[in-house]
């Protein structure tokens, strides 16, 4: 489904991803731990195509399609949902609206019919009930004066209405209470499926015994330093960082 | 980053939509200005002797006024003597009386706008638009809708020229009563040379049935249009009042001086909601109409309301800052704009509100945009008089920047004179974030539908003052504003 070979990456003139390579398959959870600043949300970034990530070397291959060639709506279009690390504020702008918005664009990008309004809102209100998410805040502007756990839970609802192809989260665990926790992984094992791939950012191993992932990679000052099954993380969790940059150095 | 400035810029750049001319036969008097031409106007308006009076004294007040210059806009100095004070189509001398009667040009002309003046059509209508509208052309009125349904309701709606024959004890009562004639510049002109405008009365107790509106069209060239619009509301009564204007593109300016009156009695209350579209000149600021216009309100007794709501398009420069005084104990004013500039487009606006009773409040919200090399000014005075106590007032100016070649600029005034006021003020100005924008264009918006969501969520302030359909139609106007923006 994915295939990033080789990829260099410098934002601002500085190189952060170095020569990094992964491979996503079909229906696999691929989990990307790493030190802060090691180049995860630069990952997320450059896969979902923000301005200013130049990619400087190196191929990004998705469905058989140069990624790098597409227009960010367009990456949405053909199915990349990117949960962010900080979701943005947008007032005035209710959250409704916007997701109303987003699934007709996707709708029209796909030559499909937009959805009627009753469509629309029974939809919506199903996966709101999935996340747990009060009716009341589909009528607030978007994000705007959420808790950081509700701004977090508002991604996992709008990757449920989108229902992408491959799911990039970055961070969503981060700042969590359990009960939030719980759910958000709820969300994303209800979404589980064969034809569907998810690549998840995370600091904690904790977050992986809810959402089992089929790897593990370590990514360190900008490139993949290791990767193994689900006990990778939960040696991470003892033995942090260091072990593996050590072990990285010795070559 | 610059890439995304030069696409922001390239989203302002659009097509003026109404800009077509109506090829129809009119009664132009000649460009220039003097008594003669005055007495002409009231001639063919067939005006009571006093009005003509009235006329030809602010005429003479406005020779001896200096031409005002401190509003933070420029553009060249306007010879008065180029312009023509009258324009009407050639008409049956009596207006018309029914549809059969308007030229279909004209029909057309408003159709093309959007503007129902067949009633049956109205009623038929999809969305069921409970409106009355008075549509002037040039420099006359050419159909008032749904009269006799308001004439029911005591409702007296009618081009003001028509008043000024049917009623003009009350025009004589309340005609500069609000803006007097020598009140500023331009309003003094208006004063001298109005044509036409609309005129509403809602008797005591009254609420009046349906919205109403005035459509303005400017289609002569080298015309200018100085509409005079004069609202009265008695006691307990209520009328929700809108205006829309547009204009043909032309690559010479054409002056737009109109004065509005709103008069609440106690208890009464009425909300003006506007939304301008003038042709807004070309990219390099050719063409476009001056809009220099006197709003005010005067709530006269206690418990009176007046709201004015603004959504500013178009217009080369518009001047304007609608304004209420508050007479009456526990009388309330309240101000809401939305008001963006592009290309060479200049606006400076706001508002005042005069406290002079007690347990008055205003409130202001202001939201400029700015794109392309546009210029927006808010510019508010809040004045609270000694015997104002407890007077309030919140106001906030908001302003969003489109680019880096652009300005917005905020002049609010405060003066007060009662210690018990409470006053509030907030102020902002940002940009459209590359956040916001990723954000959604992530979600799958393309980068057009993107902007467009994140301004109209910054209007929504304002928007949601307005009546329903023309909350829509508003949001349109924006979405067209922006259109063509991202190449
Ligand atoms: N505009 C920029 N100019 C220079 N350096 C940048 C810029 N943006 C990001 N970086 C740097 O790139 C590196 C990787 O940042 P990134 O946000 O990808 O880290 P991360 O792995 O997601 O960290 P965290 O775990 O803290 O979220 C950091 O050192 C950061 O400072
Ligand atoms: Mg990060």
């Amino acid at each position: 489904m994915l295939s990033i070979k080789n990829l260099t990456v410098e934002v601002d003139g500085k190189e952060i991803l170095k020569n990094l390579s992964l491979e996503v398959g079909s229906g696999e959870v691929h989990a990307i731990m790493g030190p802060n600043g090691s180049g995860k949300s630069t990952l997320a970034n450059v896969l979902a195509g923000r301005d200013g990530y130049e990619v400087t070397g190196g191929s990004i291959t998705y469905l058989g399609k140069d990624l790098t060639e597409l227009k960010i709506e367009d990456r949405a279009g053909e199915g990349l949902f990117l949960a962010f690390q900080y979701p943005v504020e947008i007032p005035g702008v209710s959250n409704i609206a916007m997701l109303k918005a987003a699934v007709n664009s996707l709708q029209k990008y796909r030559g499909e019919e937009e959805l009627s309004a009753g469509e629309f809102l029974k939809l919506i209100k199903e996966k709101a009930a999935m996340v747990e998410m009060k009716q009341a805040f589909l009528q607030r502007s978007v994000n705007e004066g959420f808790s950081g756990g509700e701004k977090k839970r508002n991604e996992i609802l709008q990757m449920a209405m989108l229902e992408p192809t491959l799911a990039v989260l970055d961070e969503t665990d981060s700042g969590l209470d359990i009960d939030a926790l719980k759910v958000v992984a709820s969300g994303v094992n209800a979404l589980r499926s064969p034809e569907r791939s998810m690549i998840i950012v995370t600091h904690y191993q904790r977050l992986l015994d809810y959402i089992q992932p089929d790897f593990v990679h370590v990514l360190a000052e900008g490139n993949i330093v290791k990767t193994g099954d689900r006990t990778l993380a939960l040696e991470l969790e003892e033995r942090g960082y260091s072990w593996i940059e050590q072990q990285v150095a010795k070559g | 980053m610059s890439e995304s400035t030069q696409e922001l810029d390239a989203l302002v750049h659009r097509e003026y939509q109404e800009g077509f001319v109506t090829d129809i036969e009119s009664d132009t008097l000649p460009p220039g200005l003097n008594e003669d031409v005055i007495r002409e106007i009231s001639r063919r308006k067939n005006e009571p002797e006093f009005m003509l009076e009235w006329r030809l004294e602010a005429y003479r007040k406005w020779l001896d006024m200096p031409e005002p210059n401190w509003a933070h806009i420029n553009y060249s100095k306007i010879n008065f003597q180029d312009i023509s004070y009258f324009s009407a189509p050639k008409n049956p001398d009596d207006g018309p009386e029914s549809l059969d009667e308007v030229d279909p040009r004209l029909l057309e002309t408003y159709a093309k706008l959007g503007i129902p003046l067949d009633e049956q059509k109205v009623l038929a209508g999809v969305k069921g638009a409970n409106i009355a509208v008075d549509a002037v052309f040039d420099s006359v009125s050419v159909r008032t809708t749904f009269r006799e349904k308001l004439a029911e309701a005591g409702v007296i709606f009618c081009p003001i020229s028509e008043a000024l024959q049917d009623h003009p004890e009350l025009i004589k009562k309340y005609l500069g009563s609000v803006v007097p004639q020598a009140d500023n510049y331009y309003a003094c002109l208006n004063s001298a040379v109005f044509s036409d405008g609309s005129f509403v009365y809602i008797p005591k107790g009254v609420r009046c049935p349906m919205e109403l509106s005035t459509y303005f069209r400017i289609n002569e060239m080298n015309t200018g249009q100085f509409e005079r619009t004069l609202i009265i509301a008695e006691e307990g009564a209520y009328v929700s009042y809108l205006e829309g204007c547009t204009a043909p593109m032309r690559d010479e300016n054409q002056l737009h001086a109109a004065v509005v009156e709103l008069v609440a009695m106690e208890g009464a209350e009425i909300k003006y909601s506007t939304v301008q579209n003038w042709y807004p000149g070309d990219e390099y600021g050719r063409g476009g109409i001056y809009n220099f216009v006197t709003k005010r309100g005067a709530c006269r007794g206690d418990r009176a309301k007046i709201s004015w709501t603004q959504v500013e398009t178009g217009s080369a420069i518009t001047w304007k800052y609608p304004s209420v005084i508050l007479y009456g104990d526990d009388s309330v004013g309240e101000f809401y704009s939305v008001a963006l500039t592009h290309n060479m487009q200049q606006a400076d606006t706001g508002t005042k509100m005069i406290h002079i009773g007690k347990n008055t409040s205003s409130t202001i919200i202001s939201k400029g945009i700015s794109a392309g090399r546009g210029q927006n000014t808010y510019r508010g005075q809040v004045k609270i008089l000694r015997g104002a106590d407890g007077a309030r007032n919140y106001s906030q100016c908001d302003s969003l920047l489109m680019g880096d070649q652009c300005g917005a600029h905020t002049f609010p005034y405060v003066e007060v004179q009662n210690k018990t006021a409470t006053l509030e003020h907030e102020a902002s100005t940002s940009k459209i974030s590359e956040d916001q924008l990723f954000y959604l264009r992530q979600r799958g918006l393309s980068e057009e539908s993107a902007v467009s969501m994140i301004v109209n969520g910054f209007c929504k302030a304002v928007f949601r003052e307005l009546p329903m359909e023309f909350a829509v139609e508003a949001q349109k106007l924006m979405d067209v504003s922006l259109e063509g923006a991202v190449g």
